[in-house]
């Protein structure tokens, strides 16, 4: 098999040739910050797999969205902030102007918060970028749904506890938490932090430097601290790394538990069967047994419009999933702006009502090809959090698979709300900004 | 032992792993400097490269697979992976350094900058981004038989490493003394001039070193590849180095060890004891900070050659 | 024949001492000058402020700092992200603190407290040397950005240590956050760095640059002479640190507008900026422009004209991209290891003897 010559000759020559535009139609201009490049390329390639082939199958299969075409402008940022900002700059006037931005990374996240109600492009942080996003009275362009990290952080309590046999239980246990030193990393300390104080568990903050790759003084601390659980909030080579760690002290792995960027097939495998157990958090399925997989292998992979580079035998994987989601929830945000407005040709802040307007109930997602895939999402006004609901999943090495272990937890209201209220009432006092009543 | 006292001992033998590790970058920018005088920036990117080739030879779904359908043992896919960074020495004398004799240090140095960036999209462009599972039977985890006995953890993988290490240090040592090329290597080190006056070629010199600063960065792929892992961020490993090599001095084999050593034992201890009242994460900047405090005593690097100035 | 000084006579010690002794420079200087301040702020949109003149900016000015400490005083320094950092923050301390003070006073105070800060991480420089003395500055760098990571009070107890620049007015203009208009952004680094680019033209050809020079080339020898080793290079390292200082105020206030400092401020930055003076030539502040253009428009350059231009996938494109860096680093240290700033004056000297070069 040539493939992978295929592969680079192809990148080189002929994939960006699917997009090009016919002169004058109006096109749906969907960028897609990817990160193929660099150290956090091993997570970002599944990711942008799953974005790219969802769209381009829309495209081959309906013709685009409610039959006008989708042109997929992606852009490397190489998961480097700066890089970002040129991106956007870069895509945002293209054709007839971006729809919607899914920057794909914290950093991104934080400078384009500013910059979205000027441009008028909405921005939907999948899972990340700024939790106290979720308050849409005052961040009007910023969309975090399904949940955010200071949901995970309560869900995982939340499992902790059931397994601990109540939330009392949580009482004089440890708790320690290892993260990626960054702004990304440290979003869950304040939640778990009021945590500690409300159910008296002791908190262990054990900070990693980039990237993570010598991690010996982490895990010799949780040696010889014994926290009765670990959770992580780690990225790229970090998580890898973590894993071995962790079975190298014979840490048990079912009670080692990562955030939903820590749970993927590239970071476990390399540890084989040691990382059996291990659990992450997630917000939707793995696999590839859905109806939408077929209609991508079918016609996006047989009819050869894949990205340069994917192989087959990767879709499905869980970053591939995550990928997919986020343009299935672009696509519909833009399918409901079409209806909203009832106009074909929309513009941001159309796609921004659409996002506001976002109901992504089961029967939806049966029709779309995903029944089970995920859990409904309602998203409103005040509410752009969405459902804030996480599952936990574990990781069985022998099968190598990733397995829910538990129901869609909802997040703990009293905790993670206040301070959402709280953080998002700072940032709009710092900007001047006064909240929509909604 | 008390439990305490134990987990001292954990501390430091992790330290000391840790070092070794570093130190095995560490030594490909030693043997670099030594004979040409070049900070050589690409020795992390040249280990990921050295690893990704050795991948691709090996393992299945590489290159070789993709290719041929079959792949090599693993002792003739680390001989072609010698014979790969052979030529790319060549190739890096022939169309670089051969063009920049007789430069400034930073000139050279920046240029290893800019090889390194053409080795890393070289790298990328062949090999692709994604994580390669490198497993060529090193022994890993905890060592089974500490831990039940005697309840020390220590990890396979890096005594395997501190080991090869030793091997490396021993056979480089050996080379430099005892055959021909090497005293030849040594002559060129000490003075380019004189060295090129009694009949030594310093362009094979400088490909035989680079050759070897290649082998010895295959070595280090291998080690931090079985860690974590193939992929970009092995190339960050060179950073790790830098402190080590400032405090061993750019120039001394041995410095390059015990300099990886010190600073291994230092910022371990400093992170594991000193860390949690600060927060955390020191590490990297303890680890210059240790290297600082030695140069106020010794500034040209515990073992490094005595800097003389004159007029 | 373009560029001929025969006929300029110099008749005043003035006109000997001028900053441009050639005519043609002076002119042309001029009027990149004016056209850089009148011209150019009427045709930027978005793209080019943000992704293209505010970073090339920044850096030059960042350049220009490193530039004075190693370019002219010859001691190697690998904190600048560190020193960019230090003045982020002041001015991010400032602005939120003080919002009514005058932006360009934050600016120079950002300036200020960076040289402090770089004063005393320049006291190694006077036992360790070469190389080695990168190592005080590592120490520097790895050491500033993890405090900053790390105490909360410098990021205003965010939850997430993250920054973000409010919106701040110079002379009832916004000059930064989103909804400040390109052209007063654009303008007004422009300024600081013209400014600061005039200044450091002055300052090496005066008493302390000439000082700073002769320690760079045999730091012995200079103190044989009389030129006190630690004022001369603690002195570099204040001015060095003043200038980058003031670049990071403008690199994250008027540029980025939100930081976290492990990314924003990192090893990588403190190695780009080295890169570009060495690229760009040491000791001289053309270099400093031509470095940092250099580093910051080839990759847009390259990556437009492969993905526009040629079609490629946006990763192959990247690939070959930073490939492309490389080998033109490589091939421009080839054709001449003293930088752009060096091809340039050969440019000039080959216009002097054209069309008949013998």
């Amino acid at each position: 098999m040539l493939k992978r010559i295929a592969g680079i000759f192809s990148g080189v020559l002929v994939s960006t040739l699917l997009f090009v535009s016919t002169a004058g139609a109006y096109e749906l201009v969907m960028p897609s910050m990817d990160y193929r490049t660099g150290p956090y390329a091993p997570n970002g390639i599944p990711f942008a797999n799953g974005y790219h082939d969802y769209l381009v199958m829309l495209n081959e299969r309906d013709g685009g969205i409610n039959g006008v075409k989708i042109n997929l402008v992606p852009c490397e940022t190489a998961y480097n902030t700066k890089q970002g900002v040129e991106c956007y700059e870069k895509v945002k006037g293209e054709g007839d102007g971006a729809l919607i931005i899914q920057p794909l990374s914290t950093g991104i996240t934080y400078q384009l918060i500013p910059k979205a109600p000027v441009d008028e492009i909405p921005v939907h942080s999948m899972g990340y970028g700024r939790t106290s996003a979720a308050n849409g009275k005052v961040f009007k362009w910023i969309f975090n749904f399904p949940a955010t990290y200071w949901d995970q952080a309560a869900v995982a309590l939340k499992y902790i506890g059931d397994r601990e046999g109540g939330l009392d239980k949580l009482n004089g246990k440890k708790i320690a938490l290892v993260y990626h030193n960054s702004a990304y990393g440290k979003e869950p300390i304040r939640t778990l932090e009021a945590g500690a104080e409300k159910f008296g568990y002791e908190f262990m903050q054990l900070p990693v430097d980039h990237p993570g790759q010598e991690q010996k003084s982490t895990w010799l601390q949780i040696r010889r601290e014994k926290p009765d659980w670990v959770l992580m909030w780690g990225w790229g080579v970090m998580n890898q790394v973590a894993i071995k760690e962790a079975a190298s002290i014979r840490y048990p792995m079912d009670h080692f538990m990562g955030v939903w960027w820590s749970g993927s097939e590239n970071d476990v495998l390399p540890a084989g069967e040691d990382a059996d157990g291990y659990l992450s958090g997630a917000f939707h399925a793995p696999g590839d047994d859905f109806p939408a997989h077929d209609d991508i292998k079918k016609y996006v992979y047989d009819a050869g419009k894949t990205a340069p580079g994917a192989e087959r035998e990767r879709i499905g994987e869980v970053l591939y999933n995550r990928g997919l989601i986020a343009a299935v929830y672009a696509s519909e945000a833009i399918r409901n702006a079409m209806d909203i407005h009832g106009t074909k040709e929309v513009n941001g802040a159309m796609v921004r009502d659409g996002l506001e307007a976002m109901d992504l109930t089961e029967a939806r997602l049966t029709e779309l090809g995903l029944p089970g895939f995920t859990i409904p999402v309602k998203v409103t006004c005040a509410n752009h959090a969405g459902p804030r609901k996480v599952a936990i999943q574990q990781w069985d090495a022998k099968a190598k698979e990733w397995n829910f272990v538990s129901d869609f937890y909802d997040t703990m209201h009293d905790i993670v709300d206040p301070l959402i209220e709280e953080d998002s009432a700072g940032f709009a006092e710092e900007n001047g900004i006064t909240p929509r009543d909604c | 032992m008390s439990g305490e006292a134990l987990f001292f001992l954990e501390v430091v033998i992790s330290g000391l792993m840790a070092g070794v590790m570093y130190a095995l970058v560490a030594l490909g920018f030693v043997l670099i400097f030594k004979a040409s005088g070049v900070l050589n920036f690409a020795q992390g990117v040249l280990a990921l490269f050295a690893a990704l080739a050795l991948y691709d030879f090996i393992a299945p779904g590489g290159w070789v697979d993709d290719l041929f359908g079959f792949t090599f043992p693993i002792w003739a896919g680390i001989i072609l992976t010698v014979g790969v960074m052979i030529i790319v020495a060549w190739l890096i004398e022939r169309l670089v350094l051969q063009h920049l004799v007789q430069q400034e240090p930073i000139i050279l140095f920046m240029s290893t900058i800019g090889l390194a960036y053409i080795l890393e999209g070289v790298g990328d462009m062949l090999f692709g981004s994604d994580v390669k599972p490198l497993d060529i039977g090193i022994p890993q985890g905890a060592s089974d038989w500490l831990l039940d006995n005697y309840g020390l953890y220590v990890e396979k993988l890096e005594v395997f490493a501190a080991l090869t290490a030793a091997i490396l240090v021993i056979v480089l040592a050996v080379f430099f003394q005892k055959t021909r090329i090497g005293r030849a290597l040594r002559a060129v080190a000490d003075d380019h001039q004189a060295a090129l006056s009694v009949g030594v070629s310093l362009r094979t010199i400088w490909v035989i070193v680079w050759s070897v600063a290649g082998m010895v960065a295959l070595v280090a792929g291998i080690m931090w590849g079985s860690k974590s892992g193939i992929q970009f961020s092995l190339s960050l490993i060179a950073l790790k180095a830098l402190p080590v090599l400032i405090l061993g001095g750019f120039t001394s084999v041995p410095g390059a060890i015990i300099g990886g050593l010190i600073i291994g034992v230092g910022e371990k201890v400093a992170e594991v004891y000193l860390g949690p009242y600060v927060g955390g994460a020191i590490e990297n900047w303890f680890a210059y900070v240790l290297a600082l405090v030695f140069l106020f005593f010794r500034p040209q690097g515990l073992f490094g050659e005595r800097i003389i100035e004159r007029v | 024949m373009f560029y001929r000084e025969a006929g300029q006579f110099k008749d005043s010690y003035e006109s000997d001492q001028a900053i441009f002794p050639v005519a043609q420079d002076r002119w042309f200087v001029f009027g990149v000058v004016i056209a850089a301040f009148a011209l150019v702020p009427f045709f930027i949109g978005d793209y080019w402020t943000n992704a293209v003149l505010l970073p090339l900016l920044a850096y030059s000015l960042a350049a220009l700092g490193l530039n004075i400490l190693t370019g002219y005083c010859g001691q190697v320094s690998l904190g600048t992200g560190g020193f960019l950092a230090v003045g982020a923050y002041t001015t991010f301390k400032l602005v939120t603190a003080f919002p009514e003070l005058n932006f360009i006073l934050v600016v120079l105070f950002s300036g200020a407290t960076t040289a402090a800060v770089g004063v005393v991480f320049g006291l190694p420089s006077l036992r360790i040397k070469g190389f080695y003395l990168a190592v005080a500055t590592l120490a520097a760098q790895f050491f500033l950005v993890w405090m900053f990571n790390k105490v909360e009070w410098f990021f205003n107890y965010s939850p997430t240590g993250q920054i973000t620049m409010p919106p701040v007015e110079l002379f009832g203009v916004l000059i930064t956050g989103p909804r400040a208009p390109s052209a007063a952004k654009y303008l007004f680094c422009l300024g600081v760095v013209a400014v600061a680019a005039y200044a450091a033209k002055n300052i090496v050809r005066s008493r302390i640059g000439r000082a700073w020079m002769a320690i760079r080339d045999m730091d012995i020898a200079a103190e044989l002479i009389g030129i006190r080793p630690l004022m001369t290079k603690l002195s570099a390292f204040a001015v060095s640190s003043f200038y980058i200082g003031m670049a990071g105020s403008l690199y994250f206030g008027v540029w980025l507008g939100s930081a976290e400092p492990i990314e924003a401020f990192g090893i990588e930055q403190s190695f780009l900026v080295l890169f570009m003076i060495i690229v760009g030539g040491l000791g001289s502040i053309l270099g400093s422009f031509l470095g940092a253009a250099f580093m910051v428009l080839l990759p847009i350059v390259l990556k437009n004209f492969m993905v526009d231009g040629l079609s490629m996938a946006v990763v192959t494109a990247k690939h070959v991209e930073i490939m492309s860096l490389g080998m033109l680093i490589v091939f421009f240290l080839i054709v001449e290891p003293h930088g752009l700033a060096r091809l340039w004056q050969i440019a000039k000297e080959k216009l002097r003897l054209w069309p008949f070069p013998h």
